[in-house]
Parts: structure tokens; C-alpha cells; sequence
């Protein structure tokens, strides 16, 4: 039951993981960190099979700092999209694959545009406005298709992270500790406070 | 020469030497000079940089002075080519060393692995020794010492406070060792790095390089531009002209020094495909 949320906006994504690291139903942990930052511009979200998803996020991560050290310069997250996708589906057709699903937030600083691209464990890729991975999907998708417009501020961009949030607790059966919420947007990768202990009962 | 022990690259002539390690330290010896001096707190390096063509575009060439990791600098002496590949290879250890350890690398570390790869093509087969002197510099993570390195084309490794690799790196390195102070602040160390390529780049500011490293999370290596290094360039001139001019009164008139840093090089063409 983990949660990914991903928002774009006028300027800036969003990323939200949950910060529960569970073992089955048993949560192990209450400040897990899913994301990574893959260069300056670029922040990978992910869930999935416990060990693979950090071994699958560390593996991306050395790689696209090698590419930036090797060419004085960063990949865009469409190039780094592309590159994840292929070692995920490669990875796929192997005797090993990755159970992984991602979400990669980024923000393009030649077209200065932010991007989200939704990536699952079967390597499909897509560009999206705003994502979610998970029983998350079922919750807020319907409350983003109703309330996101690809040109809200950042204000805007929280308020229906707020409610997306508010309404994965009031219908989740399992506690996921609220979420570590990151922007990036032109100055680069950044976490954000989100209070979130105001306590959201079931109708 | 004609002693056939030239030839192989694993096998000892009878006094000793491997030829082919001595060729590659000519190579060197012949490529544009780099200097590296250590201040209080950063760590400078310097490079000479081939004049350039008229057609050239200076600004996508690329530089002597490479980045290995964030906070590690290297600047080599010796053919481009071949540093371009251990460059390449000191870069994947580098992240290599992050993945498998969480940890960035140590100066010494890298230094040490660069040097490997370089004593492993002395005794191999197949293969000739990289030509090459390189300088690492940087900071240690979590440490604020500065740190400077030197290796060979041989593989030997070597700490310093201050010193010069390639062409007339002798001459560099006696200014230094006249020259060098322990605890230099910022201005000092730039401005010691600055006049030691002084004593052999011909041209002056627009044929010097300058990176400096400061301690610090994320700060990387800073090139310092070129109208800044004019600055300090003009600024050393000055005072050297006022050193001279006093040094003329106080001997009475007697005639200038011959030690200008013109007379110290012979001049070759610009341009050639030849070590740099």
C-alpha cells in the first residue's frame, strides 16, 4: 500500500511518496524515503519489490551522475525517461527483472518545462500531466482529472496535493505515515515541509 | 638506440630500465605544463593551454583540467588522447565507488587507482603505457584539508603542497619551491599559480588556465574567467616592473635582469597534433 503521487504545474512537479516502509502488514518503518535525485533537474519516485527498488533506483542514479561527470552536462528527464525504460525493459526480458514502478519528476531546462513521466514495472512509459502509482491511482486520479489545469500555480499544485493526501487517509485501510513531498523546478531538486497531522476520519 | 630492449614493453633492458616507461615520461616532458599549488583552504590548479588557431572555436575545445567526480579535479601533462581514456576510467571508479560504498571517493583513493591503471599498462602485453602525468586535486568528503597529487606513467603516486608536471615543469617547480608559502589565503595561492606558468607560457593571461576547489557539499570546481586572470596577470607584471625598476636604482643603473619569462622558452608552432 504504498503511495506515489505525481504533480506538474505552470513551473514545478511535485513528487510524493509515502514514508512507510512495509513488510508485508507490518509497517518496519515510518520516515522511509522513495526518492532519489538523478542529477540536478531530475527526481525518481519509486515502489514496488522491497530490495529491487532501491537497487534498481541506485543502479539508475550512479549512472546518470556518469553520464553528467563524462559530459560536463545533465540528461533531460525525457532522455533520462528513455534510459530508464530501457534497462527496465530489458531487465524484463532477463532470468531477473526489476519489480519496480516509478515515477520520474523533472524539469526540462531548455524547453523550462516541467515533466512527469509514469513508468511501471512492465517498462511502459508515459508523459503525463500528473500521476499516481498504486491503490493511490484509485483515489486520486478521479479528484486530479476534476481539479488540475497544466497551468496552475504552486499554490494551486499543493492544494490538490492536500486533498489528494487527505483523501488517501480517509479511505486507505493501512496508516502510510503521511509522505515526503519534493518539488523540482528550475532551481533544481527540493524537499518540502508538509504538516500533515491533522487526523481525517472516514464518512 | 638500437638495443632491441626498446621494443617489448614487459622486458628490462640489462641496466634496469623498461624503455617504454621512459619514452612515456618524454611524452610528458613535452606536453603543456600544468601546476597545482595548495593554499590554506582551497587548492588551485593551473594549466598552460595551447595557443590557439585562427579558425578554432576555444570556447568547445576541450579543457586540460577535467572533473572526476564533484569534488575531485584533475589536470594532466602528456597526450590528450590517452588521458581522455583514463579520465574516463578514473570517472566510472569514481561512481562505481559511490554505488558500492555510498560514499564519494577519497583524493588518495582515486589517486591510487589512477596510478594503478597506469602501472598495469607497464606490464602487460599488448599495450603501451599512457603518456601522461596527471595532478588530482580536491577534498577529501567531510574534510576540509585541501589535497594535491601527482602521478607518473609509471604508476608512481606522490602527495605535495605545490607542484608542476610537463613541459619545463623543472623551472615551475624551483619558482615554487622558492615561492610557496605554508598557509596562503585565497588570493595568494591563485596568484603563486598564476606567476609560477608565467616563468613558461609565452602568451600570458589568454594561455592560462585556472580552476580552484574550495571545500563544501556541493560546490564543484570553479574556472575562474578569463578577464580575471588578465587582472591578476596585469597585476604581476606591475609588480614585477616595480621590483625590477627598484632593484635598477638601488644598484646604481645597472642593467636589467635577464630573467624576464620571455627568455626562458623556445617557441614552437602553435596548433601541431603533438603532446599537450
Amino acid at each position: 500500500m504504498e503511495v506515489l503521487l505525481g504533480i506538474t504545474g505552470k513551473d514545478y512537479c511535485i513528487i510524493a511518496a509515502s514514508k512507510a516502509a512495509m513488510r508485508g502488514a507490518t509497517i518496519l518503518k515510518a520516515s522511509d524515503d522513495k526518492t532519489r535525485s538523478l542529477n540536478k533537474n531530475t527526481l525518481m519516485a519509486y515502489s514496488g519489490e522491497a530490495g529491487d527498488t532501491v537497487n534498481f533506483a541506485e543502479y539508475i542514479q550512479a549512472n546518470i551522475q556518469l553520464y553528467s561527470m563524462r559530459n560536463a552536462s545533465d540528461l533531460s528527464p525525457y532522455e533520462v525517461s528513455s534510459f530508464v525504460r530501457s534497462e527496465l525493459a530489458k531487465a524484463l526480458r532477463s532470468r531477473n527483472p526489476y519489480n519496480v514502478n516509478l515515477l520520474l519528476g523533472g524539469f526540462d531546462s531548455i524547453k523550462e518545462k516541467p515533466e512527469l513521466y509514469w513508468i511501471d514495472y512492465l517498462a511502459s512509459s508515459a508523459k503525463v500531466p500528473y500521476a499516481a502509482h498504486g491503490y493511490a491511482q484509485y483515489y486520486c486520479l478521479s479528484l486530479l482529472d476534476k481539479h488540475h489545469h497544466p497551468d496552475i500555480d504552486f499554490e494551486q499544485g499543493m492544494k490538490i496535493l492536500r486533498m489528494c493526501t487527505d483523501e488517501l487517509k480517509r479511505r486507505l485501510p493501512i496508516d502510510f505515515k503521511g509522505v515526503v513531498v519534493k518539488v523540482i523546478d528550475k532551481d533544481g531538486v527540493r524537499e518540502l515541509e508538509y504538516i500533515d497531522d491533522k487526523q481525517i476520519l472516514a464518512p | 638506440m638500437a638495443s632491441g630492449y626498446d621494443r617489448a614493453l614487459s622486458v628490462f633492458s640489462p641496466d634496469g630500465l623498461v624503455f617504454q616507461v621512459e619514452y612515456a615520461q618524454e611524452a610528458v616532458k613535452r606536453g603543456t605544463c600544468a601546476v597545482g599549488v595548495k593554499g590554506a583552504d582551497i587548492v588551485v590548479l593551473g594549466c598552460e593551454r595551447r595557443s590557439a588557431m585562427k579558425l578554432q572555436d576555444t570556447r568547445i575545445t576541450p579543457s586540460k583540467i577535467s572533473l572526476v567526480d564533484t569534488h575531485v579535479c584533475l589536470a594532466f601533462a602528456g597526450l590528450n588522447a590517452d588521458a581522455r581514456i583514463l579520465v574516463d576510467k578514473a570517472r566510472l571508479e569514481a561512481q562505481s565507488h559511490r554505488l558500492t560504498v555510498e560514499d564519494p571517493v577519497s583524493i588518495e583513493y582515486i589517486t591510487k587507482y589512477i596510478a594503478g591503471v597506469q602501472q598495469r599498462y607497464t606490464q602487460s602485453g599488448g599495450v603501451r603505457p599512457f603518456g601522461l602525468s596527471t595532478l588530482v586535486v580536491g577534498f577529501d568528503p567531510g574534510s576540509k584539508e585541501p589535497r594535491l597529487y601527482q602521478t607518473e606513467p609509471s604508476g608512481i603516486y606522490s602527495a605535495w603542497k605545490a607542484n608542476a608536471i610537463g613541459r619545463s615543469s623543472k623551472t615551475v617547480r624551483e619558482f615554487l619551491e622558492r615561492n610557496h608559502k605554508p598557509d596562503m589565503d585565497r588570493a595568494a595561492t591563485i596568484e603563486l599559480t598564476i606567476k609560477s606558468l608565467l616563468e613558461v607560457v609565452q602568451t600570458g593571461a589568454k594561455n592560462i588556465e585556472i580552476a580552484i576547489m574550495a571545500p563544501g557539499a556541493d560546490k564543484t570546481v570553479e574556472m575562474l574567467p578569463a578577464d580575471a586572470i588578465e587582472k591578476i596577470v596585469e597585476k604581476i607584471n606591475v609588480d614585477k616592473d616595480a621590483e625590477a625598476s627598484a632593484r635598477r636604482t638601488g644598484r646604481g643603473g645597472a642593467a636589467p635582469s635577464a630573467q624576464g619569462p620571455e627568455q626562458v622558452l623556445a617557441s614552437r608552432p602553435a596548433g601541431e597534433g603533438g603532446p599537450e
